[in-house]
């Protein structure tokens, strides 16, 4: 590890704190509806877009509020008719424009179109295929893209009506989601994302809608080489921490990230909104200590995540050793395990992306996790495991940070006997009920999807697989095996999209299994979320008193990081003892 | 939930129009305009001809370039099918493709002695890695430079002035283009015959 590495870690985390009240800010006052620098631009076209779409709004130009169950029905009706189109746009591509390679149906089967359309509706962006052979521009930019912004929108959108069920009382609504989606989208997602193309495409980021280029190499070979509106995608890839590469290497494709910059931008990128979303909470709550505790909890988690992926990666494995490579890094080279990693990036900052994609629901990678070595692979697949509350996703780490709080202040309660309380709302068997079903829900959708795929034989001729068991579409023996297999079930349940990506997961049954758990994974946490943020608007707010656990210190930043590494621990220890900790044990 | 189908059609119908059609096809407007040559992929030319990328790796194999790494995009270097191995760190055919490619690389480079430096014999993520580091182009110089008919000194000081630093001085890791370097060869240091 070298002292180059720690303080491009150290300028990582200091860009994320330096931004997280200036967006903070401008994000609770756009999702409240308030006047901001950017309501000239961008007031009309959301006036316009209420009054196309039939959104009905009072006299002040706000929307008028939904119940919590209503919220959730706009939210499941438009991710089941946004799915719908993302299918029929992918299946009906070569009879759309921007299609020069003229890819077709036949480049996507049925049960891949689902599990694309599922993967970017629900924010995962697993990738069963690899995009520069199978999908047309078009359906990267009117298909693909737009999830990425939708998704993102819709998982900003239900944070906010789960902080706003904390900062209301005894009220029925909990806002409106076509107007927290739209909000979302055109103040905070959009204007990002257009300044952020351009930054990366002068760094060498390609943005054109020419076919491929056709090149005679120095050697006089033939090389082939993929073009595309890359840009415009891969800034709203990071910044929704979507996750899906407009190529198969991801973000280690140099047409997608060039150089080591826009690696750091584009970690910067991951981090951006969920860092300022904490701040966001504190500021909709009236009290901006409660959003720096859990800024303070995500740290602690991230900085533990780096450190020993980091350590592990640099430390190399015997293998490599023996087949005489250097390990230790001096000034002319990066030492350490550099299977499936970039030269530009090196160890520091592929052990930093794989640790920030992982602790954000993003996915992107900029080198591969499945050669990383066996404690430095845990690192990403223990992130997503603990439910990608570190920062997280784009809204989705904040509700499911909060969900841990929620659980936190109980076992708080529980210790000392007292009904726990959290930023004035008392926390019943309601909310402890529902939390507690998400949790469940999510491990045993990654826990039976992947004790499953482990033991199931297909007949000869079935549709669902190769013949034989489900285990032979790993590409690694052994306990490696197991973890590719665990760590797709988990990233589809976590919504994340990453992948040991060895495991040949474009068939029937991995691609509908898979996404499943993503559907699991995205809706079946969703509502019960929703239903705490209604459940918490109707309550009265109960004043602080002596015996009020105050949730802004140290002591509830320490419960909280406990309840949330206990918890994934107890979970998923059996399951990873298998894989990773048995295979760094035959190293 | 039914009710809120209609919002929700037009909604997906407005904001694919938005996001998927006018913002992408305006960036790549701007793109073209501001930054033509990186949004076409930074394309070199040699005596009018498109000879690459320079962030695209491509394949050498003479003895007089420079070797880029291994690869594992389609078979090796596939621009159109970017990946990497994915091998895991106990797989045994990882064992054999390194032992393998140890054994080629110090047989290409026999005077070179001394610990691999770890891009040397790795695949890379994108399997288009353009650059390799530094301690590998020094490590093929003397090769390069007798299959050229020059000094390992001229070519050690060419590639000692194609390092690529880290950028602002703090990110990412040195590094040499391969295509660069070799272009840079042909055109300073041409075969000697």
């Amino acid at each position: 590890m070298t002292v180059n590495g720690w303080i491009q870690i150290a300028i990582f985390f200091a860009l994320i704190v330096a931004c997280a009240k200036p967006l903070g800010t401008l994000i609770a006052n756009v999702m409240e509806g308030r006047r901001n620098f950017l309501s000239p631009v961008f007031g009309p076209v959301e006036k316009l877009i209420y009054r196309l779409c039939g959104v009905r709004t009072d006299a002040k130009g706000q929307p008028e509020e939904q119940h919590w169950t209503r919220y959730a029905g706009a939210l499941l009706a438009f991710s089941v008719t946004s799915a719908v189109l993302l299918y029929a746009i992918q299946r009906l591509q070569v009879w759309l424009p921007f299609n020069p390679q003229g890819f077709s149906q036949n480049n996507v089967s049925p049960d891949l179109a689902f599990n694309t359309a599922v993967s970017f509706t629900t924010n995962t962006n697993w990738q069963s295929y690899v995009p520069e052979t199978t999908i047309s521009y078009f359906v990267q930019m009117a298909g693909l893209t737009v999830h990425n912004f939708l998704s993102a929108a819709a998982g900003l959108a239900i944070a906010i009506a789960l902080v706003r069920g904390f900062a209301r009382h005894s009220l029925q609504t909990i806002g409106n989601f076509w107007a927290d989606l739209t909000r979302a989208t055109l103040y905070v997602l959009l204007p990002i994302s257009i300044l952020a193309a351009l930054v990366l495409c002068s760094q060498g980021v390609i943005q054109n809608l020419h076919p491929y280029t056709a090149v005679t190499t120095l050697e006089g070979a033939k090389q082939t080489i993929a073009q595309g509106p890359v840009a415009s995608q891969e800034a709203i890839k990071m910044l929704g921490t979507n996750g899906g590469g407009f190529f198969n290497a991801n973000s280690a494709h140099p047409f997608e990230n060039p150089t080591p910059f826009t690696n750091m931008f584009q970690m910067f990128l991951i981090f951006l909104i969920p860092g300022a979303l904490t701040y966001t909470f504190g500021k909709m709550v009236r009290d901006t200590r409660q959003g720096w505790a859990l800024f303070a909890a995500m740290s602690v988690l991230w900085f533990a995540g780096v450190v020993t992926c980091y350590h592990f990666e640099q430390r190399g494995t015997p293998m490599l050793e023996k087949a005489g490579i250097e390990m230790t890094a001096t000034a002319t080279q990066s030492g350490g395990n550099m299977e499936g990693k970039e030269t530009r990036f090196g160890i520091a900052d592929s052990a930093l992306f794989a640790t920030v994609t992982t602790d954000a629901s993003c996915g992107a990678v900029n080198s591969w996790h499945d050669s990383f070595t066996p404690l430095g692979g845990l690192v990403p697949l223990f992130n997503i495991q603990l439910g990608e509350v570190v920062f997280g996703g784009v809204g989705a780490g904040l509700y499911g940070m909060l969900m841990f709080a929620i659980l936190a202040v109980f076992i708080a309660g529980l210790m000392v006997g007292r009904t726990p309380e959290y930023l004035g709302k008392k926390i019943e068997q309601k909310e402890v009920k529902m939390a507690m079903l998400a949790m469940l829900v999510l491990a045993a959708s990654i826990l039976f999807f992947a004790a499953g795929s482990s033991v199931m034989e297909f007949a000869k001729n079935s549709y669902w697989n190769a013949p034989g068991p489900a285990a032979a579409n790993i590409n690694n023996p052994g306990a490696h095996g197991l973890s590719e297999i665990l760590y797709a079930f988990t990233s589809a349940t976590g919504n994340n999209g990453s992948a040991f990506a060895g495991i040949n997961a474009n068939t029937p049954w991995y691609n509908l299994t898979l996404g499943f758990a993503m559907l699991v994974g995205r809706f079946l946490m969703l509502l019960p979320l929703l239903a705490i943020a209604g459940s918490l608007a109707a309550k009265k707010q109960v004043p602080v008193s002596a015996g009020t656990f105050p949730t802004h210190g140290p002591l509830f930043v320490s419960l909280l990081v406990g309840v949330v590494v206990i918890v994934g621990a107890l979970t998923y220890f059996p399951a990873i003892s298998l894989g990773p900790l048995v295979e760094h044990l035959m190293l | 939930m039914f009710s809120e189908f209609k919002p929700a059609i037009l909604m997906t119908l407005v904001f694919t129009v938005l996001t998927g059609i006018f913002y992408p096809l305006a960036i790549t407007g701007a793109a073209q305009a501001m930054f033509h040559k990186q949004a076409n992929g930074s394309l070199i030319e040699r005596n009018g001809k498109v000879i690459g990328s320079e962030h695209i790796g491509q394949n050498f194999t003479k003895p007089e370039y420079f070797h880029p790494r291994p690869s594992a995009a389609g078979s090796g270097y596939d621009a159109a099918n970017s990946g990497g191995s994915n091998l895991g760190p106990t797989n045994p055919a990882l064992a054999d493709r390194l032992t393998k490619d140890a054994a080629q690389f110090r047989k290409d480079n026999p005077d070179f002695t001394g610990p691999l430096p770890a891009d040397a014999i790795t695949t890379s993520a994108s399997g288009l890695d353009p650059d390799i580091t530094p301690a590998n182009a020094m490590a093929q110089a003397a090769r390069v430079a007798r299959a050229r008919g020059t000094s390992s000194d001229m070519v050690r000081s060419l590639v000692a002035g194609a390092v690529e630093g880290r950028d602002l001085g703090v990110f990412g890791e040195p590094r040499v283009n391969v295509l660069k370097l070799n272009l840079a060869l042909d055109e300073k240091l041409p075969v000697q015959r």
